[in-house]
């Protein structure tokens, strides 16, 4: 949808192809508060820029009369603003991509929300932009969302930012609220490290300073919007940066070759560079660099590849290769900032996902050190990290992983966080440095194993773990189980919900997260005991799937056994066993289970009991068929 | 200092990254295969992407029997020519009411073919993840579609549930009966497209080339004459005119241009003066306003 600014002529198209390969790109984005006019500016720019079809213009007009805020003059919101239901509500709710092009550049415009919600939709269009617009009404000066945005274009590594102080039509184009606004504006910009700022007076709405130099501010003697976009230097630090290129796959056509797919994260690879493949650590030599349009005598940064080696080594997606003699490091304990974006609230300790470069792994966030107040830059306590706010956290992968800080090399040290329950990426993080005890506690080997704890009790160990509401019956059950395999000679352990709370979990409570945290310490406890040959009994509301899953994967295949101890709330309400339901509903009780805090059933247990259909010793018997049948004692 | 990419290396690079990934984390891939010009580019990619080897996928045209009969020609060719798997799937109960654009009109005609038979296709062949060749700078709604985007086991597009995009980590996890679209082409914009199918030489269907054809023009729209199914109104005279088209789909939906842009540098040469977006050649935007992002919704690509 382009056409060059100032009506192109015939042209050759070879020689018009030949410039356009010489052409640069820039992505940057605009982001500012609700109604600083980031619609209006992009659609004023690509409107000047003389890009905006007769069809759209059309249907800007007719929208314009329908919608427009702008008493029947053309409203270039109307131009981006691209769903229906937010043209109604007239708010931007979501990351609108554009395209436009001049002689001297292309550009790609993430047009992000300034809605306080929708937030995460900057972080996003922040994460792959080299340059930022931050708008400001000039009547409003900065705002707490300007500096919360300020601070994110910060955070994500952008380097160059232009400060739009927008609608000065409205101050008469007074030179003194532009002065004043842009020395508030440089202030805290350098307290975020951005010491290079543009400011620039415009209105979108007249089209001052945007392509054309105003009259409005002869005060004025910097560029216009657009040519400072056209020619600012925008210097690509991941060109000379050391190599790096996360593997996507392995392609083999035929046993006589193998090559390794990847787009070059950093750096520059020719044939016979010598590179390291981490996180195992082996070196080669690279043999070939083969694309289907011939092999090449140098890849560069940001380019696919596929890649031959000299010599064969195991590569699989999710390695990295470095340069041998300039490689990054391995660790799996970080220091992070972490960008939350999920409803659901970051419980430190659950179990998530984490893709970085490649490779997806499992991942634990500890509690935050600290949540930044976005305003004031002041670090505040906090137990976790709700819906679009920024913290300092420990970060722990199930396995190491190959990373630069991400101060140094955006595409090797930024992760996403994703649930494991719900798959929607929940959280985005940054990886700073390796924590020292990821170097410095390796594992102790041990020569009694776990197979000979178990040999010598002539038993198979394993965890019988009881989920359901408070009163289902679950210790109840638990105990008679235990009973009759006790009687049966075998080594048993029960670890009962509320007994761990006297001791283990004494210093926690019953919010989400700190059910999270006792869940985890019993997990852990039972795996030891595992280790140690014995089977062990778990009766534990245990409310998340996401948790249990987690204790199941502590233990091997076949060793844990989730039991669903299954009644209505109404049963379980009426037993009551320690009038926790009497309490919750004359409201002397919060966060009880079923009743004001939520319980997730499990998917698929290996057995699931109703016990107010079963006696307890019926149950009990269920429980051990169940256990003989998988071979767990004879 | 090492050369930096240009601005088409960049887009090639970057999409035969997305086609890599999508393909590493799926279990049963597909490509939509529609026979146009950013069809094309996207398979070319797909042989870029997975050279040596060829694409670890099959072709899916979701067909409505009124496609251009050049498209169907060009179709066979190139599935041929790329060693990849065709599948083609019409809409059985389309072919058993004889649903067409003149009797049922072009809303129906469109639902039931193509949004109806593409969710239809991906669940016969089980497929949980699907390449289209969309692109964010053809329509409004599509904007702000994501690179991978998740639908429904009812194959619905949540605009308010997309998952945020950053760096280029796609998270491509989803539950059970859950499909991802993909579109590998999301930042390319038109002009991008013809020039790289210029720089590649990329075979195209020759109606995207001006030449004389038979058209009617309705409501300021031409519209070809391709086979007898169309039907005329009464003092309708086909007139043989020079026109292209820049977009394909069901003929009698399909509007041209007139051109003399007999080669594709003419083509090119043409965009650069174009004042109008080519979607306008697509009968079925104009249903209503904010049509596109309704159809989405449904499960239309």
């Amino acid at each position: 949808m382009v056409a060059p600014r100032g009506g192109p002529g015939p042209r050759d198209v070879a020689s018009y192809l030949d410039a356009h390969e010489r052409t640069s790109l820039l992505r940057f984005i605009t982001c500012g508060s609700v109604d600083d006019g980031k619609s209006t500016l992009i659609g004023r720019l690509l409107y000047e820029s003389k890009l905006v079809f007769e069809d759209h213009l059309a249907q800007l007009e007719a929208d314009s009369k329908r919608l427009g805020t702008q008493g029947g003059d053309l409203d270039f919101a109307l131009l981006v603003d691209g769903l229906q239901a937010e043209r109604e509500q007239g708010i931007t709710i979501d990351v609108a991509h554009r395209y436009f092009a001049t002689d001297r550049r292309r550009f790609i415009v993430a047009d992000t929300p300034g809605h306080e919600q929708y937030t995460r939709n900057m972080v996003t269009g922040a994460s792959t932009a080299q340059l930022a617009i931050v708008m400001v009404d000039a009547r409003a000066g900065v705002l707490v969302q300007t500096r919360r945005h300020t601070y994110l274009v910060s955070l994500l590594g952008i380097r160059h930012v232009v400060l739009a102080v927008n609608k000065l039509d409205l101050t008469g184009y007074s030179k003194d609220v532009f002065d004043a606004i842009a020395a508030e504006y440089r202030s805290f910009a350098t307290q975020v490290g951005l010491p290079e700022v543009t400011c620039i007076p415009l209105s979108a709405l007249k089209g001052d300073n945007v392509v054309a130099p105003s009259p409005n501010t002869p005060w004025y003697a910097g560029p216009t919007l657009l040519e400072h976009l056209e020619t600012v230097r925008v210097d690509d630090d991941a060109l000379a940066a050391p190599f790096r290129m996360p593997v996507q796959g392995v392609t083999r056509p035929d046993l006589n070759f193998r090559g390794f797919t990847g787009r070059v994260a950093s750096g520059t690879l020719r044939p016979g560079d010598r590179v390291r493949v981490l996180p195992s650590g082996r070196e080669s030599e690279v043999a070939r660099i083969v694309t289907f349009d011939g092999d090449l005598g140098e890849a560069v940064a940001g380019q696919s590849v596929t890649v031959t080696l000299a010599d064969q080594l195991d590569v699989s997606r999710g390695d990295v290769l470095v340069a041998a003699g300039d490689p990054c490091e391995v660790a799996d304990q970080f220091e992070t900032h972490v960008v939350w974006m999920d409803e659901a609230p970051m419980l430190p300790g659950r179990p998530y996902f984490a893709k970085i470069g490649t490779r997806t792994v499992g991942a634990t966030i500890g509690h935050p050190k600290h949540r930044v107040n976005v305003n004031t830059l002041e670090h505040m306590a906090a137990d976790t990290l709700e819906l679009n706010e920024i913290g300092v956290c420990d970060v722990s992968f199930d396995q190491p992983v190959p990373f630069d800080p991400y101060e140094a090399n955006r595409e090797m040290g930024g992760f996403i966080v994703v649930d494991r329950m719900t798959n929607a990426t929940v959280g985005a993080g940054l990886l700073h440095v390796a924590l020292p005890r990821a170097h410095s506690v390796p594992w102790q080997p041990v020569e009694i194993t776990k197979h000979a704890h178990a040999q010598l009790k002539g038993q198979k160990p394993a965890v019988v773990w009881f989920t359901g509401l408070p009163g289902a019956g679950k210790s109840t059950l638990a105990n008679a189980v235990e009973a009759k395999l006790h009687r049966r000679g075998k080594h048993t352990y029960l670890l009962d919900g509320d007994n761990v709370r006297h001791g283990l979990s004494r210093d926690l409570g019953f919010t989400d997260a700190d059910r999270v945290e006792n869940v985890r310490r019993v997990a852990q406890v039972a795996a030891l005991m595992v280790d140690a040959g014995i089977i062990v009994l778990v009766a534990f509301i245990s409310p998340f799937r996401a948790e249990r899953q987690m204790a199941r994967e502590l233990v091997e295949d076949g060793e844990f056994f989730e039991v669903f101890v299954d009644v209505p709330l109404e049963v379980a309400e009426r037993r009551d066993p320690k009038g926790l339901y009497r309490r919750a509903r004359r409201g002397e009780l919060a966060n009880v289970t079923g009743i004001d805090s939520p319980y997730e059933p499990p998917e698929s247990p290996e057995l699931r009991l109703d016990t107010s259909r079963l006696s307890p010793d019926e149950a009990a018997d269920r429980v051990l068929a169940l256990l003989r049948d998988h071979g767990r004692f004879g | 200092m090492p050369r930096a990419l240009t601005h088409l290396e960049r887009l090639e690079s970057e999409s035969i990254h997305i086609l890599r990934e999508a393909v590493a984390e799926s279990e049963r891939p597909v490509m939509l295969y529609s026979i146009g010009k950013d069809s094309g580019v996207m398979l070319h990619l797909a042989q870029k992407a997975f050279y040596p080897a060829p694409p670890p996928f099959p072709l899916l045209h979701v067909d409505t029997t009124w496609k251009f009969r050049a498209m169907y020609e060009l179709r066979d060719q190139m599935a041929e020519r790329a060693g990849m798997e065709l599948l083609v799937w019409q809409n059985p109960e389309c072919l058993r009411l004889g649903i067409n654009p003149f009797d049922h009109g072009s809303a129906v005609h469109t639902d039931m073919w193509k949004t109806q038979g593409l969710r239809q296709a991906l669940d016969h062949y089980g497929f949980d993840l699907a390449f289209g060749g969309a692109r964010r700078d053809e329509e409004r709604s599509r904007a702000k579609e994501r690179i991978f985007s998740v639908r429904s086991a009812q194959h619905r597009w949540d605009p308010k549930a997309q998952r945020p995009e950053l760096w280029s980590l796609y998270n491509v996890r989803r539950a059970p009966g859950q499909t991802i679209r993909v579109f590998p082409l999301s930042n390319w914009t038109e002009l991008d497209i013809w020039l790289y199918i210029y720089r590649e030489q990329i075979p195209i269907v020759p109606l995207y080339l001006a030449a004389p054809r038979p058209v009617v023009e309705r409501d300021g729209t031409l519209i070809m004459v391709d086979d007898d199914r169309m039907r005329l109104y009464p003092g309708e005279e086909p007139q043989v005119r020079s026109v292209r088209f820049r977009t394909l789909g069901c003929y009698p939906l399909t509007g041209a241009v007139e051109s003399g842009a007999t080669t594709l540098a003419g083509v090119i040469e043409e965009m650069l003066l174009a004042t109008t977006s080519e979607r306008q050649g697509r009968v079925i935007d104009f249903d209503q306003s904010g049509s596109m992002e309704r159809k989405k919704q449904e499960g239309y690509f």
